[in-house]
């Protein structure tokens, strides 16, 4: 046995080691994030997940998790050192981590993991997601119904299917309850920057817009709306601190319910790999309380059309629907199709502006 | 008129001594300062001190710990090198994460244009060369800018950061995506392909090619500053710029040599990275290394064996950091605190490099 062979063999014998609880200890729950737990959006979510996993379990479970994560190596290196100290589930929630989460896993074939807004899978890899674009279409349709310059913005972080679909959601419902209605993009290709995020606001604000939609992290924008007086919505968390103006309404992002699911399968030895695109109807996608800043019909149309979206009524993306160019997509009453919606790389037609890439 | 209780005497020269202890003094006053911050925050001092600084090297998991720390410092390193060499001679290179990204860029570019071929020995070594020539080319702009229109390259290679950062964003939603990768951004990955992978060269030890040129390039450092005449001109144009060039040494020609140097071994490092450790050009792919290499630059004294030291105690204090945060809790920016405080106090005791400390003495007026 040379000395490569021992130390490969030493690796797997140490690396072994975590499964091989003996079901008195507690399970450990591990999560990465990408950004800090108080971004106040889309980390602080994650970590209400965490809460309330310890919160059901109580002594049942371990939680530990690492925030503010670089994803590329060091998400590797990350996620390495959990499953090293014994993790059973590891939560991985970004889409950066995609190929980290699966080179790892790899490594501690016992150990799981569950990769959020990813595409690739393993054995031991399970992927999760949220269709965010049904609490988009309710968005637009206030948007649409508020707007008074006839003007909509919104804060696009990366030019990736999640965040256009989110984008032709919002104008598609925007433009039923408005047709003269008109959307302006600003792209800052960041998830989490509460400065950039700010000055995309504001520089929306001063082109006309009196609506900001984000799909960033942080409240930045609803400070600068609040400011300037004009209507936001909450993304992935409520952030309900500057609800009834500007925040009319907001998306939040429930992983609470899947977070416990998981944990109690592989308590029981029932976890296998799957790939979970879950919406308003099982309550991963909550559309926050709308204000009174609202009309009583709008907000009434509101709440129909999301009740209409969680029954299975009515589908965010039903035809007739265009392609920017002008080409045709949907045909009157037909649906989009998943494996379309998650490699999403086109706008619906009268959006201005190109797709950056 | 009253008694100064400590007064700083400047010292005729500055003290050796103290510029070799200052980083170590510096080490212990972060470590108690940041054991007071970790006690505040309820966490047991002595066990947050041990996580970071003991445990990945000699704690359970060190076998895993150690590879990593190369890893991590590798990079560190190999920038640092080059950086040191400049800022010697007053030449200041800001701009490294830039060429790290640009080196990244070219090398990337050039080992997916030959995919799927499988001649390693010469795509590999293409793309080695491509990854110094993108960080040497993107170090030249400010180097040029500076030596015919005398502009600063502080700020010209800072800001050249932010184009490549853009350039980046650009290059991994448009030319370099995966064109398998369902619209997601992000190029192929260059370490599963095994043309350009920059693997472990032995398994487990985290000695990866980057590494090895990481330690080439201190060796080359100190051959170079204690033996060649470039070592000689760089120490003499830092130390006394006008007797610099009474002695013939060619300014615009040392500004053009050691941002060019630094420059290319930035894009070495980017280069190393993004086909091993990082795998792909993503949008997030650098993470600051060649911002972080100027701390390690001053922390090693500008020293090439100073700097290799510095390098691995600056990836301990992120990877024991890690751990801490995963293990203990700690939050993020507790950790990041910490790593800003050795910088604070680096910069704090130099102070007694150059000035002695007078208590009571003379009155002052």
């Amino acid at each position: 046995m040379n000395k490569r062979t021992l130390l490969a063999a030493l690796m797997a014998a140490t690396l072994g080691m975590p499964a091989m609880a003996d079901g008195h200890e507690p399970l450990k729950v591990g999560f990465i994030y990408v950004g800090p737990i108080g971004d106040g959006g889309w980390t602080f979510e994650h970590h209400q997940g965490l809460l309330a996993v310890e919160e059901h379990f109580g002594d049942k479970v371990e939680t530990v998790f690492q925030e503010s994560v670089p994803e590329g190596a060091d998400s590797e290196r990350a996620m390495t050192q959990m499953a090293l100290q014994g993790a059973d589930i590891i939560f991985t929630t970004s889409f950066g981590f995609m190929d980290p989460t699966i080179n790892v896993a790899g490594k501690f074939p016992d150990v799981k993991f569950e990769h959020a807004t990813g595409y690739k899978r393993a054995d031991n890899v399970s992927t999760y997601s949220a269709r965010f674009y049904e609490g988009r279409a309710v968005q637009g349709h206030i948007a649409g119904k508020m707007t008074k310059t006839g003007k909509i913005g919104y804060i696009a972080s990366f030019p990736i299917p999640e965040v256009i679909r989110g984008i032709n959601a919002a104008y598609i419902h925007a433009k039923k309850a408005n047709p003269a209605v008109e959307m302006n993009v600003i792209w800052v290709y960041t998830w989490f920057d509460p400065a950039k995020e700010a000055d995309a606001a504001k520089a929306l604000i001063d082109n006309g817009v009196d609506v900001v939609l984000q799909h960033t992290d942080s409240t930045a924008p609803q400070a600068a709306a609040a400011e300037a007086g004009v209507i936001s919505f909450g993304q992935a968390s409520d952030m309900i601190e500057y609800a009834p103006l500007p925040r009319v309404s907001s998306i939040i992002d429930n992983w609470a319910p899947y977070y416990i699911q998981r944990v109690q399968a592989v308590m029981d030895g029932t976890w296998v790999s799957t790939d979970t695109w879950d919406g308003i109807a099982p309550g991963m996608v909550e559309i926050g309380e709308i204000t009174d800043a609202v009309p009583s019909d709008v907000k009434a149309e509101a709440e129909a059309l999301r009740d209409a979206i969680a029954s299975g009524e009515y589908h965010t993306f039903t035809g007739p629907l265009n392609k920017q160019d002008g080409s045709v997509w949907l045909a009157e009453g037909e649906t989009a199709d998943d494996g379309t919606l998650a490699g999403m790389g086109f706008y619906v037609e009268g959006i201005t502006g190109d797709i950056p890439n | 008129m009253r008694e100064a209780l400590i007064r700083l005497e400047k010292r005729p020269t500055p003290s050796k001594l103290w510029s070799w202890a200052t980083p170590l003094v510096a080490v212990v006053a972060t470590m108690i300062a940041g054991g007071l911050l970790f006690g505040a925050l309820g966490t047991d001092p002595i066990v947050a001190i041990r996580t970071i600084f003991y445990d990945p090297l000699f704690g359970e998991f060190a076998f895993y710990y150690r590879g990593q720390l190369l890893v991590k410092a590798g990079p560190l390193i190999l920038i640092a090198i080059g950086l040191s060499l400049g800022f010697r001679a007053g030449i200041w290179n800001i701009g490294a994460e830039g060429q790290y990204i640009m080196g990244a860029i070219c090398g990337a570019a050039v080992g997916l244009a030959f995919y799927p071929l499988e001649i390693r020995w010469l795509i590999f070594p293409l793309v080695v060369i491509s990854g110094a020539l993108g960080g040497f080319l993107w170090a030249m702009i400010p180097g040029i800018l500076r030596t015919r229109f005398n502009t600063n390259e502080i700020l010209v290679s800072l800001l050249l950061v932010y184009v490549a950062e853009q350039i980046l964003a650009w290059m991994a939603l448009g030319p370099l995506r995966n064109p398998d990768g369902n619209g997601f951004p992000g190029s192929r990955n260059l370490a599963q392909y095994s043309s350009t992978s920059n693997q472990e060269l032995i398994v487990g030890w985290g000695l990866h090619w980057g590494v090895v040129a990481a330690l080439i390039a201190v060796i080359f450092a100190y051959v170079v500053l204690s033996r060649h005449i470039l070592g000689l001109n760089i120490r003499l144009a830092g130390e006394a710029p006008r007797a610099a060039r009474f002695a013939g040494v060619n300014p615009e020609r040392l500004v053009l040599l050691c941002l060019g140097i630094s420059g290319a071994l930035a894009g070495l490092a980017g280069m190393f990275e993004v086909t091993g450790p990082s795998g792909q050009i993503g949008i997030d792919f650098n993470v600051g290394y060649g911002f972080t290499a100027i701390i390690v630059a001053f922390l090693g004294r500008l020293h090439p064996i100073g700097v290799m030291l510095a390098g691995l105690l600056m990836a301990l204090t992120y990877i024991g950091g890690e751990a801490a945060q995963a293990s203990l809790g700690l939050p993020a920016a507790a950790i990041q605190a910490f790593q800003g405080m050795l910088l604070f106090f680096l910069l704090a005791f130099d102070v007694l490099t150059n000035f002695r400390i007078r208590f009571g003495g003379r009155a002052t007026a």
